[in-house]
C-alpha cells in the first residue's frame, strides 16, 4: 500500500519555503507546499514577505569601507608597481 | 610601450559608462589593473574588501586577523591576475584565494565554525501558530516597501542592517548566497560544508532577517 503525505499544515508549510524559492525542493515536497498555498493566503503572504527579504538582500547596501583602508591598500599596490 | 588607439576608445567607453552610473565589469577592471591603473585597483578594493574581510573572519579569532588575510588576498591578485582566465567570475577566484589563505591562517589559531541544523522556523514561530498549525494571524505582505514593482531604498537598508546583526554563519550564508548572489554549490565549496547545511543555514538566516523586517514595520505604522 501506498503511504500519501499528510497535507500540510502552516507551521510546517514554513520550514519549506526558503528552499522552494531557490528551486531546491524535491517534486513531491514542492506540490505539497504549492497545493498548500493555493488555499492559504496566509502562507502566500509569508513567501511573498521571503520574497521581498531576498530581492532586498541583492540590491546594493552602502559600502563602508573607510579611506584610511583604501588608502593602505593603495599603498600596497604603489610598492607592488615600484617592485615590478 | 605607448598605449594603442584601442585602449584611448576603452578608457572613454568607460568613462561614459561611469558618467552614467553604469557598473563597469569586473574584467574591464582588472585589464586597467594589468596596466598599472590604481584608479581600477582602487574600485575593485572598493568593491570587495567588506565582503573580504567579513568572510575572512569566519575562520580568525579577529578582525585585525582577518583584515591580514584580507590583504595577503589582494597581494596574491596582483602577483596572479595576470593568470586569472576568466574561467570563473572574478569574484569566485577572488573568494577561493581569500579562504584558502582564511583557512591556513584559522587552521592555526584552531577554530571551528558552529553550525546548529536542528533549528525550525515553525518552531521558532510557535506562538504565531494555533494547535493545528494554522496561523493565529497571518503575516501582513510587505507591501508598504514596494513602490512600482521594486523594494523601496529604507527597506533595502533596514534588511542590510539586519544581515550585519545575523550570527556570524548566517551572516556568511545570507551574505554570499543572496547579496553575492553565488550559487548554493559555490558557497558550500567556499565555506567546507554541504550544500544541505548551505539550506538551512540559508533558511533560519533569511527567516530571522524576515521576522526583524516584519517587526520593525509593524511597529512602525502609526
Amino acid at each position: 500500500m501506498r503511504i500519501l503525505p499528510h497535507a500540510l499544515v502552516c507551521q510546517e508549510a514554513v520550514d519549506l519555503v526558503s528552499d522552494y524559492l531557490d528551486g531546491a525542493l524535491s517534486r513531491r515536497d514542492r506540490r505539497r507546499l504549492e497545493k498548500h498555498l493555493a488555499n492559504c493566503d496566509a502562507c502566500t503572504a509569508y513567501v511573498e514577505q521571503i520574497r521581498v527579504t531576498i530581492a532586498a538582500s541583492g540590491m546594493v547596501g552602502p559600502n563602508d569601507l573607510s579611506p584610511e583602508a583604501l588608502e593602505t591598500l593603495a599603498d600596497l599596490f604603489r610598492r607592488f608597481n615600484d617592485e615590478k | 610601450m605607448s598605449p594603442s588607439p584601442a585602449w584611448g576608445m576603452f578608457h572613454l567607453f568607460s568613462n561614459v559608462r561611469r558618467r552614467y552610473g553604469g557598473r563597469v565589469d569586473d574584467s574591464e577592471l582588472l585589464t586597467r589593473l594589468i596596466d598599472g591603473d590604481e584608479r581600477a585597483f582602487a574600485e575593485i578594493v572598493t568593491r570587495y574588501q567588506s565582503l573580504l574581510v567579513r568572510v575572512a573572519r569566519l575562520y580568525v579569532k579577529s578582525d585585525a586577523s582577518a583584515e591580514d588575510v584580507a590583504q595577503d588576498t589582494w597581494i596574491a591578485v596582483l602577483k596572479g591576475v595576470e593568470r586569472f582566465e576568466g574561467r570563473s567570475s572574478f569574484k569566485t577566484w577572488l573568494l577561493h584565494i581569500l579562504v584558502n589563505r582564511a583557512r591556513t591562517t584559522g587552521s592555526k589559531e584552531s577554530r571551528v565554525l558552529p553550525i546548529d541544523l536542528t533549528w525550525s522556523e515553525g518552531s521558532a514561530l510557535s506562538k504565531r501558530f494555533d494547535e493545528g498549525g494554522f496561523w493565529r494571524e497571518a503575516p501582513v505582505p510587505f507591501t508598504e516597501a514596494i513602490e512600482n514593482g521594486i523594494v523601496n531604498a529604507p527597506l533595502v537598508a533596514l534588511v542590510h542592517e539586519q544581515i550585519e546583526k545575523l550570527p556570524e554563519v548566517q551572516r556568511a550564508v545570507v551574505t554570499l548566497r543572496d547579496v553575492e548572489g553565488l550559487s548554493t554549490t559555490e558557497v558550500a565549496s567556499l565555506l567546507d560544508i554541504t550544500e544541505v547545511n548551505v539550506r538551512v543555514i540559508l533558511h533560519r538566516g533569511r527567516s530571522l532577517v524576515r521576522s526583524a523586517i516584519e517587526t520593525t514595520l509593524q511597529g512602525g505604522v502609526s
